[in-house]
């Protein structure tokens, strides 16, 4: 198994760096399928731990290989043997349902920069757990709405057969008003499309919502495209992110997608954001460096405000988020999760790079359906 | 459900069929003649996968990353015989099946490292893009008919190897009594080496001619390693013809299993429920069919021993 110990500032200041006083544990994704995902995590992550210069903050982090059996081991050594004081990293939201009910209960923070289950931020929701991504549903809502704002009305709609792909097919309902083409659950990790590709031709549907998060997105794009059918497509960001889009190459053109985050979204911290990670890593970010970079910020802010020895004041510390995000404005609703705006983009060519470009904003301050069943 | 539809998605379980007979068609020729069950199958679909995907971003050709598909999956192939393989003939299948398994995570990081954790791009030749109306107003991209004939060219190449050419006899004599052929003087060893090679060749051209409609990234293999197991055993072990036959009704059931059944359930239950319900079974249809071809058969339709 993979140990990276990272002292971030360590980095920056070998020679003299103090003891550690906050320790962090990260276990993301880097190794298999869907690896993408972790490392950009990790990557906005570290970026912004070294910007900070911090040598008070100790990073661990170990590779979850996308398994929960292996997730909860690597928690309960971070927890129990290296006394953690906060945990983040995780990008599935089975991995997540695995780990952070029993982590937060143990006293440990844990700040999660991708998955945002339903039942996390409804009924199971915790005092020390905080989501600095979204809640699942957000990005199919978002892509609902975009969808009556362009007089849309016939969606052929489809997602894969398990819990997050029925979560986005009702995000996308919950707000899109009009009628359905139809409906279709895909095998999880199908790679072929042609079968669902003919039903949406012979649909008469003048839209396709579809969330199809790594490969399987861009099999179908590829697909979708080389069928010559015309349909236009929408989805949520996970299929057109940085690490996918090249890819899918130009099937992916024009296609609209929503996100609660841009490389164009035109606030300073975004600016110094896409081009320091631009500067160290040799990639465009994605919306996941995004996410690790604003948890990594959040982070360090409340560590600022207050002693993490001091549950209290450390939570409220967090609550406040009172950290620079490269989303502009972010605060935190009454279950820990963002209030946010969230934009409809559009797939385009800068230079040979395909990448994403704002259109619009699908909806503003947003915050989830689930927050009124939160009990805190 | 128009004619039409139903014609589109034959045409689509047709296509899915001829490719999984590629990758079944090295297994079960693996299997057959060398008694060894090859979990790194779904690997050498990757490298082949990979191979195209590089060389065709590196030149721009289509036929040349084909060619690169097929001499790095034989040649990876070889080597993975003669270093490991080789050293399995004669152990218990749980050792082979651990070895194997062990090339799978072998090879699927060695990948990652080489190429990186992000999918790499390669798309259908221009020649092949788009769409073509067939008789019957039937539109059907280019590029999955030509999946279909490249497919049923190999079946009938591989018929005609191991029908009528030496080397075939001595495949087929092989799989029926090793220590005979090896007693008459043929090269056990040299056989053995060519066979994995030809098996690992025909993975290496599915993973490339897939390739460039799906995704080419890490642990694409093992999905497809799965239903080509399924697919032998449907087939019989060992049967090139079972192999054909199987990959056929897998790829047929599996893409009409998962139009039919949604629509069926819609007569009686409401329409997003009857999608669940529906693509859930159609996701198992496959493994019923399989049972009840073993229940009928239990060694497959074309297998020699039971």
């Amino acid at each position: 198994m993979k140990k990276l110990a990272l002292g971030a500032a360590a980095l920056a200041l070998a020679a003299t760096s103090a003891a550690a006083e906050v320790k962090v544990g990260m276990i993301t994704t880097l190794s298999g399928g869907g690896a993408g995902l972790g490392i950009d995590v990790r990557d906005g992550f570290v970026l912004a731990l070294e910007q900070a210069g911090r040598d008070d903050i100790e990073l661990v982090i170990e590779d979850d290989q996308r398994k929960p059996d292996i997730a909860v081991q690597l928690a309960d050594k971070m927890i129990q043997s290296e006394r953690v004081d906060v945990m983040t990293g995780i990008i599935w939201s089975n991995l997540a349902m695995a780990v952070i009910p029993s982590a937060v209960n143990q006293g440990v923070f844990y700040l999660s920069p991708n998955a945002g289950p339903s039942q996390l931020a409804g009924q199971g929701c915790h005092e020390n757990y905080f989501n600095v991504a979204w809640q699942n549903d957000n990005l199919h809502e978002a892509a609902g709405a975009w969808a009556n704002q362009t007089g849309y009305e016939n969606s052929f709609i489809l997602a894969p057969n398990y819990p997050a792909g029925q979560d986005a097919l009702t995000g996308y309902k919950r707000f899109y008003e009009g009628e359905l083409a139809g409906e279709l659950y895909t095998q999880l990790g199908q790679t072929d499309y042609a079968a669902e590709i003919a039903q949406i031709r012979a649909s008469g549907a003048d839209s396709v919502f579809f969330f199809l998060p790594g490969g399987m997105g861009i099999s179908f794009l590829k697909q979708y495209a080389d069928s010559g059918v015309e349909t236009p497509v929408i989805g949520p960001a996970f299929s057109f992110d940085q690490g996918i889009l090249g890819a899918v190459g130009d099937a992916a053109l024009g296609i609209v997608n929503t996100s609660q985050w841009s490389k164009d979204l035109d606030n300073p911290t975004n600016s110094a954001f896409v081009e320091s990670f631009q500067e160290k890593y040799d990639r465009l970010p994605s919306l996941y460096a995004s996410q690790g970079f604003d948890t990594a910020n959040l982070l360090i802010s409340a560590i600022d405000a207050a002693d993490v020895s001091d549950k209290e004041a450390f939570r409220e510390a967090l609550r406040a988020a009172d950290f620079d995000s490269t989303r502009g404005d972010f605060e935190f609703g009454p279950n820990h999760h963002p209030i946010q705006d969230i934009y409809a983009r559009e797939v385009v060519m800068e230079g040979d790079v395909l990448t994403n470009r704002i259109i619009g904003t699908a909806l503003e301050d947003r915050a989830d359906a689930y927050a009124d069943a939160c009990n805190m | 459900m128009s004619l039409i539809l139903i014609a589109e998605q034959v045409l689509n379980g047709l296509q899915f069929g001829v490719m999984l007979f590629l990758m079944a068609a090295g297994l079960t020729l693996i299997f057959g003649v060398m008694g060894l069950i090859n979990l790194a199958h779904g690997s050498l679909y990757m490298v082949g996968a990979f191979a195209a995907a590089a060389v065709a971003g590196a030149t721009g050709s289509f036929l040349l990353a084909l060619a690169a598909a097929l001499a790095a999956a034989a040649l990876a192939g070889v080597l993975i015989e003669i270093l490991v393989i080789r050293r399995l003939y004669r152990a218990a299948h749980l050792d082979q099946v651990l070895a194997t398994f062990a090339l799978i995570l072998i090879f699927s990081e060695g990948t990652r490292w080489v190429f990186g954790s992000f999918p790499l791009f390669l798309d259908v030749p221009d020649a092949l893009s788009g769409p073509i109306t067939l008789p019957g107003g039937i539109q059907y991209p280019v590029y999955r008919l030509t999946l279909i004939g490249i497919g049923l060219a190999v079946a009938l190449g591989l018929w005609w190897l191991t029908a009528r050419t030496r080397i075939g006899i001595q495949i087929r004599a092989g799989e029926n009594d090793r220590e005979m052929i090896a007693a008459l003087g043929v090269d056990i060893s040299r056989l053995y080496t060519i066979v994995f090679a030809l098996g690992a060749a025909l993975a290496g051209l599915a993973g490339a001619l897939v390739g460039a409609i799906q995704s080419v990234q890490v642990g694409m293999g093992e999905p497809v390693l799965i239903l080509a197991f399924v697919v032998i055993v449907i087939g019989g072990i060992g049967s090139i013809k079972g192999a054909f036959i199987g990959a056929l009704l897998v790829g047929l059931t599996d893409t009409l299993g998962g139009i039919f059944l949604p629509e069926l359930f819609k007569l009686f239950m409401p329409a997003d429920a009857a999608s669940q319900t529906g693509s859930a079974l159609a996701s198992m249809a496959i493994y019923i069919l399989m049972s009840l071809v073993l229940i009928w058969r239990p060694s497959g339709l074309f297998g020699a021993r039971a």
